[in-house]
């Protein structure tokens, strides 16, 4: 036995969690459905309160038919024992002798019987059938005539003071059938001594009405309750499926189907919600459509600018440089005038070069043009270009490339220029002090930084850098005749390529540029292989000057000076 | 004797000012200001290169360029002053062999028309075979089968330096020195547009090109014949 226990428990034990399981999913799947389905709470909301509201008014119901059937079998039974109680009376008129009281019990039971119906020991009467008791109250079997064990002692004990008293008792008989009996009990007062007459009532009848009752109620609420929740159902539907129509129409209007609209049906409040909604498509439809149009016209005027533009300065070009080229037959002053003709020409063709560009960037009309491609070629070639310009400054260019190709999925034309562009940069303000590219990649990402030794950013430039048109220090001679528009646009690039471009830089120690661009494109990386804040950064009053908007000042405290 | 280019540009003032440059470098020039009138004074004039503005009153830059191509082979060089991708592709798929963004340099320029024009000088005899293809340098003609198939020059120079080194794979930036005599790799959107109007001409089915091979992220070799 005890190992049966245990074993139950051990089988309990292992599906507990299993059990508890499946529960929790059951529960969460009627959360999702809660949260998700208007209809469905609506529906289960209605379920609920309506089983609530039948449940009390079923009770309420049935108690009131129970009390009632109660009460009418009661005031029956009450005028029955009355008038028993009478002939019981005459029966046993001057009683009082131990011997005789057995059998004249007997024989006033028989009389009652009699007297309402024949049958052993049950009586009909407008209160229905009854079985009498005469009952002397001593302990003797003898004392009593009638089924005296199925009166309650509670009851023998008021009746014994002789008052009129009823109860509802249910009786076990024995052969285990039960019997709910309305027994009333009263005092027969005629004889010398005391003599109680009980009355059962079977209740028999009652219960089944009741029963009855109680079925139909509790069937008919059922048949409501169903009833009820399609009902609910149904109207919920009527309101729910227009508001989800409108909710996927307008998830199609957002992913960009401006046509998209709501049909109209009737005068109702769902109408009005749908000639809004149209209302507002359209509305917002013709903004879109205003917006679009100006995006073009803007295209079409930068393209237009830009041819009509191009066209006369490469005619003043060409006559520029063909004076130039002839410029040793000139007097000194024409000769000098014909060489800042073609080098204001240059920085002039420069400057609407990269306005176009930056327009184009805006404009949101440039598209990348990737292929993969090894990105260590494209420094190099970077170089090659600009190092004529650091020749001159007396610039030195230093390379850290990796041994390998690396390949990434990016615009040659674009990474090129935004290298182009640092490094120019880089030369401006290097101070004739050497700079250094270096290249690394990991699997997300290749970064490329430019590092100078020049005269550095002051706290808080790195974050200008990028801006059109600004400069560090406006007195400071530039080499290269950069446009200021460089920086910017690399900027652009490298967001276009879904990459960055950052800057650090301290006063007196230089600058670091850093690109960072994702393998492939529509990939993201995490971090870049390369560090912004060169190794050879100072750490100076534990200040460190960190550049972009991602990266704060971090302040650290008082630190052990590197030797670098 | 002078090579002779034809300017077709509707602005007086660059027309007139290609004009003094090109005369000076020791051309000889002719001018059409309307792309309706190329066509005529193409016939006419016979020239050895055309200078094609791709924004032309009377007929569009693009069409003119076309035309010429469905007549004649002559080099084409466009003059644009658009350097968005997509109107350079249109003008090299439409026949253009090459193209100069203003505002350009006239050294700029002229590089690009002597190398346009460095194709008529004397070549020695050889003959080369590429896929199943025969070519006849110096006679400039390509044959499948005994059957010449029609390129236009530059079409022809990028085939018989693919096929002179049958094993070579060439990148982009290779191909742009050596077919259109670029000193610094410039864009190489030239060779992508060449190739293709190559294949469309040369393969059997330009979808699996068996003539001229790309190899990916590098560039393009020849196919073994």
């Amino acid at each position: 036995m005890k190992r049966r226990v245990l074993a139950f428990v051990r089988a309990v034990m292992r599906l507990a969690p299993r059990a508890g399981v499946f529960a929790r999913g059951r529960v969460v799947a009627f959360g999702v459905l809660w949260r998700r389905s208007l209809q469905f709470k609506v529906t289960v909301s209605t379920l609920a309160l309506s089983t609530a509201v039948g449940l009390v008014l079923g009770m309420v119901l049935q108690n009131q038919i129970t009390q009632r059937l109660t009460d009418t079998k009661r005031e029956a039974a009450i005028a029955q024992t009355l008038q028993v109680v009478r002939t019981a009376e005459n029966e046993l008129v001057g009683i009082s002798d131990q011997d005789a009281l057995a059998d004249r019990l007997q024989n006033a039971l028989k009389k009652i019987t009699s007297s309402s119906s024949e049958d052993q020991g049950v009586a009909v009467s407008a209160a229905g059938a009854f079985e009498p008791v005469l009952t002397a109250g001593g302990e003797d079997s003898t004392d009593s005539a009638g089924p005296i064990g199925k009166v309650p002692e509670g009851l023998q004990r008021f009746v014994e003071n002789n008052q009129v008293t009823w109860q509802i008792h249910t009786t076990t008989d024995a052969d285990g059938a039960r019997t709910t009996h309305l027994i009333i009990g009263a005092p027969v007062t005629s004889t010398g001594r005391p003599i109680q007459l009980y009355l059962l009532f079977p209740m028999t009848a009652e219960q089944n009405t009741v029963q009855t009752v109680q079925n139909t109620l509790l069937v008919g609420g059922l048949v409501l309750l169903v009833l009820l929740a399609g009902i609910a159902n149904l109207v919920t539907r009527q309101v729910v499926r227009p508001v989800r129509q409108a909710a996927s129409a307008a998830a199609r209007f957002a992913g960009g189907d401006l046509d998209e609209r709501l049909p109209v049906t009737g005068e109702d409040d769902l109408s009005k919600l749908a000639v809004s909604y149209n209302e507002m498509a359209a509305s917002i439809q013709h903004q879109i459509r205003q917006l679009e149009e100006f995006g073009t016209l803007q295209r079409r005027f930068t393209s237009d600018v830009s041819h009509e533009l191009r066209t006369p300065l490469t005619t003043v070009r060409m006559a520029a440089d063909v004076l130039h080229a002839s410029r040793e037959q000139f007097p000194a002053g024409l000769a000098r005038s014909t060489e800042l003709l073609v080098d204001e020409l240059d920085r002039f063709e420069a400057l609407l070069g990269d306005l176009l560009e930056i327009s184009r960037l805006d404009a949101g009309v440039e598209e990348l043009a990737a292929e993969v491609i090894d990105v260590t070629s494209i420094a190099q070639r970077a170089v090659e270009q600009v190092r004529v310009i650091a020749g001159t400054a007396g610039t030195e260019i230093q390379l850290e490339l990796p041994p390998d190709e690396t390949p990434a999925e990016i615009d040659a034309r674009r990474v090129e220029r935004i290298l182009r562009n640092l490094l120019a940069n880089a030369v401006d303000h290097s101070e004739g002090q050497p700079i250094r590219l270096t290249l690394a990649a990991d699997e997300h990402a290749v970064a490329i930084t430019v590092r100078d030794y020049g005269v550095g950013l002051r706290p808080g430039e790195a974050d200008l850098v990028f801006n059109r048109f600004w400069r560090a220090d406006p007195s400071r001679n530039r080499r290269t005749g950069g446009t200021g528009l460089g920086l910017a646009i690399s900027h652009e690039d490298a967001r276009l390529h879904g990459g960055q471009l950052e800057a650090w830089g301290a006063p007196g120690h230089g600058a670091c540029f850093r690109l960072t661009l994702p393998r492939r494109q529509g990939e993201a990386f995490e971090e870049s292989p390369l560090p912004l804040v060169p190794a050879d950064a100072p750490v100076s009053n534990g200040h460190l000057q960190v550049g972009l908007p991602t990266e704060y000042t971090i302040t650290i405290g008082e630190m052990p000076k590197e030797d670098a | 004797m002078k090579a002779r280019v034809l300017v077709v540009d509707d602005d007086p003032a660059l027309a007139e000012m290609l004009t003094i440059v090109l005369r000076g470098e020791g051309f000889d020039t002719a001018v059409v200001a309307d792309g309706s009138r190329a066509l005529p004074a193409l016939r006419e004039l016979k020239p050895d290169l055309v200078l094609l503005d791709l924004m032309l009153p009377g007929m569009n830059g693009i069409d003119v360029c076309k035309a010429i191509r469905a007549e004649s082979g002559v080099p084409i060089v466009m003059l644009t002053a658009k350097s968005d991708t997509v109107d350079i592709v249109l003008g090299l798929e439409s026949g253009a062999d090459d193209y100069v963004v203003k505002p350009f340099k006239p050294k700029e320029l002229v590089a690009r028309v002597r190398a346009r024009l460095r194709r008529t000088e004397a070549e020695p005899a050889e003959t080369l075979t590429i896929g199943d293809l025969a070519i006849d340098v110096p006679g400039h003609e390509v044959t499948r089968e005994g059957k010449a198939i029609p390129l236009t020059p530059l079409e022809f120079d990028l085939l018989v330096a693919l096929a002179r080194k049958p094993r070579q794979v060439f990148t982009r930036e290779v191909l742009l020195e050596q077919v259109w005599g670029y000193r610094h790799a410039a864009d190489t959107r030239l060779v992508n547009v060449h190739v293709q109007r190559l294949r469309s001409k040369v393969e059997k089915d330009p979808e699996h090109p068996e003539v001229v091979l790309t190899v990916r992220g590098v560039g393009y070799k020849a196919g073994p014949p």
